[in-house]
């Protein structure tokens, strides 16, 4: 891996913008934990982001996936400065927002705002809708032409309700609905960066469609560029140009959407592509198949190194005992950085053998091969 | 009425037909609200050793329907019409008694959350056992042997240790593993999985589906997979039923519907789910409006509302008339079979590459 080019953080060379609106370097969160009696002591700390490069373009839609519990709802909500970090570096607009106090957020805030995964808990039940979606625009002191209730309407019709609506309570929507209600309040203020924090993965699979296209036509017509926060790949592929994949606090790879989902280089990229139940399609073609063993470990005590290295199929000693850096790998596109000391092959095709790590498995596959021997000689 | 004949026929020690079988099936709950019709007029089989998967948005009636097999409905609230026959016996009017004998040991259920299905009361290995006793009469000794066993082979590691802790103390996937060596203590003759892998990660659910897959093929048992995700759905199943407000809409090998699906609500759902291997310029063609109430549920086919064609069939016949579900491969629409075809051919299938 010697020829591997040593790049800085992602210059995004092969995304639709050059300008940088948003970029994070080495972005940390450490959530204390407190134990002991009777004086409670810090006694270790969940590592929940740790060490997060990131960059998002003006008008570019990031995707941001991993399993649960891999920080990637953290790092939305410390980019939206709902959290301070532990260390790092926020860049929005060439200002540093990581440790800014309220008043020197107070302008940034109503460019960058955020949607929530749950439309059921994210609305104040006792507010009507107009309330709800007027209030940002009260808080900040915005005047909109022709008063702020047009302006309410004018968003209500724009993500698809009845601006009739006006003076309906969320219990009154659906679910769908609801998460309408809140991309209105999120464009309410016409920011420059939505975080979308899972959007769409409480609804059902009939409306997840729906919202997802809502958001595709906010984003192209208003030019907002989205960081896009989700677990489901496919929802992710299909909305993001750029796409980041996150496990235990850290990115492992990044890159465009065609470089991650067709040439990943990243064992746990393999994995997860590999995982996502597909329904078969006459053309489809066989893709690999691996099966990781057991779960994510704790973000409390990370494995040393690379931090997949306890669930990966090619982990070796220099995995335990280096961390590898996220840099541009030989062959691959300008932009698309992997954190690996043995990268796979960039392919997503069925190999020779499958994968499986899981022990269970394992053992109940080669029963079931050596039957199907047995029959097949008897 | 040759499904009365069927049910006639099936104490007969064969089995080689239908081991569960569900003849129009309605359940309604007396709510505040007015009743709801949760379920509505249901039939399917699941044969041994097969996997019927169902398929349907929350509220289509998918998992009430195999609480009600269990005879796990409130039974205050709950009327319950039609006839379930479980391997020859009929379980809408059995005892509570008799459902005790027959839950974890004839049929047992997987569920979709396990931290809140698992007693954090007891130990893991305590709850293994308890049905085993109860069901075998085994003694302490030989249900905790069997209960190790039953860990092991769905790759717990240290079952021995592990037999002893907290639900609490499990992660996420090896709760999941720890339910369904529960579900499998027995040698249940039917599984139902009541969206078993919804609450867990995409690499871990990849693992549990698998098990799930292996431990079928040699423990022979016949399950019933209820999901929403179509994906997850065309790995598992032998035949998948489609639901749609308490109502079956499409039936047939999975095979059939996943690749010349019927209905457009099948078309709608397959339509407007992202595909890994897809088209990015194509944008997602969702169904519009959202599930109805099933407080109110519109007249006549159900999925008249949503549908976008329902300007093909002459007449209000749509709005109006219940269309009905035939025996074996079909979809309940009053599109003629030509029609359907027309339509998935030029409409439907080049959205789905």
């Amino acid at each position: 891996m010697s020829e591997n080019l040593t790049l800085p953080a992602p210059q995004d060379s092969t995304g639709t913008s050059a300008e940088t609106l948003l970029s994070v370097e080495g972005l940390t969160k450490h959530f204390p934990i407190y134990g002991g009696f009777p004086i409670k002591r810090k006694v270790g700390a969940v590592q929940a982001v740790d060490g997060v490069d990131l960059s998002v373009g003006v008008g570019e839609s990031v995707g941001l996936v991993g399993e649960s519990g891999c920080g990637k709802s953290t790092t939305g909500r410390l980019i939206t400065r709902l959290l301070e970090p532990t260390g790092g570096k926020i860049t929005y607009a060439g200002k540093d927002i990581a440790h800014a106090s309220r008043k020197q957020l107070a302008p940034i805030r109503s460019e960058i705002q955020m949607i929530f995964q749950d439309p059921y808990s994210s609305l104040n039940p006792r507010q009507t809708v107009g309330t709800i979606i007027k209030s940002p625009m009260e808080v900040n002191g915005i005047e909109p032409q022709g008063g702020r209730e047009k302006r309410v309407r004018e968003l209500l019709e724009l993500v698809g309700l009845n601006p009739e609506h006006y003076n309906r309570f969320p219990h009154e929507f659906s679910g769908g609905q609801r998460q309408r209600i809140g991309v209105a309040r999120a464009l309410a203020l016409q920011p420059k960066l939505i975080v979308a924090d899972e959007p769409v993965s409480a609804l059902d699979v009939s409306i997840q469609a729906q919202v997802v296209n809502l958001l595709q036509k906010v984003q192209q017509e208003m030019g907002i560029a989205f960081l896009f926060i989700a677990h489901d790949l496919a929802i992710v592929r299909h909305f993001s140009q750029r796409v980041a994949v996150m496990y235990l606090g850290k990115v492992v790879e990044v890159g465009d959407g065609d470089s991650i989902y067709n040439r990943p280089r990243h064992p746990y990229t393999h994995a997860l592509l590999s995982a996502v139940p597909e329904v078969a399609t006459e053309d489809s073609e066989d893709r690999e198949r691996i099966r990781l063993a057991g779960d994510v470990p704790s973000p409390i005590h990370p494995p040393s190194g690379c931090r997949f290295r306890t669930r990966c199929w090619k982990a070796q000693d220099k995995c335990a005992s280096e961390e590898p850096p996220l840099i541009q790998l030989s062959g691959n596109r300008g932009g698309h950085l992997t954190a690996c000391h043995f990268p796979e092959d960039p392919t997503t095709e069925a190999r020779d053998e499958d994968v499986v790590m899981d022990p269970a498995l394992k053992a109940l596959e080669q029963d079931v091969a050596e039957a199907d021997a047995k029959v097949s000689k008897g | 009425m040759t499904t009365l004949t069927k049910v006639e026929d099936a104490p007969n020690p064969t089995g080689s037909d239908a081991f569960l079988s569900v003849r129009d099936l309605r359940v309604q709950f007396s709510t505040e609200d007015g009743v709801v019709k949760a379920v509505d007029g249901l039939s399917f089989d699941v044969e041994r050793g097969k996997t019927l998967g169902v398929v349907g948005e929350s509220g289509s009636g998918k998992s009430v329907t195999n609480l009600t097999i269990l005879g796990l409905h409130s039974p205050k609230t709950t009327t319950v019409e039609g006839e379930i026959v479980l391997d020859g016996k009929e379980l809408i009017t059995a005892s509570e008694k008799e459902m005790e004998k027959l839950r974890g040991n004839k049929a047992a259920m997987i569920f979709q959350d396990p931290l809140t299905a698992l007693s954090p009361y007891y130990t893991v290995g305590r709850q293994l056992s308890e049905p085993f006793m109860k069901h075998t009469g085994a003694s302490k000794k030989e249900a905790k042997a069997r209960a190790i066993e039953m860990l092991d082979k769905v790759g717990i590691p240290q079952p021995q240790t592990r037999f002893h802790d907290y639900p609490h103390q499990f992660s996420g996937g090896m709760r999941q593993r720890a339910m369904i060596a529960m579900a499998l203590m027995c040698d249940p003759d039917l599984l139902i999985a009541d969206e078993p892998t919804t609450a867990l990660d995409v690499t871990v659910q990849a693992q549990i589906l698998d098990l799930l897959r292996d431990l079928q093929q040699e423990f022979g048992s016949a399950i019933i997979f209820i999901t929403h995700d179509l994906g997850v759905i065309s790995h598992m199943a032998d035949d998948l039923l489609v639901m749609y407000a308490g109502r079956a809409v499409e039936r047939g090998s999975t095979r059939e519907v996943l690749r010349t699906p019927q209905h457009p609500y099948t078309w709608g759902l397959l339509s407007s789910m992202p595909r890994l291997g897809g088209d990015l310029n194509e944008a997602l063609t969702p169904i519009p409006g959202s599930p109805p109430s099933l407080l109110n549920p519109p007249s006549g086919c159900p999925f008249h509302p949503r549908c976008t064609f329902t300007g093909e069939v002459a007449g209000n016949r749509c709005a109006d008339e219940r269309p009905s579900l035939a025996e074996g491969r079909a979809a309940a629409c009053h599109l003629s079979g030509e029609q359907k075809q027309t339509i998935f051919i030029d409409q439907i299938q080049p959205r789905l590459r």
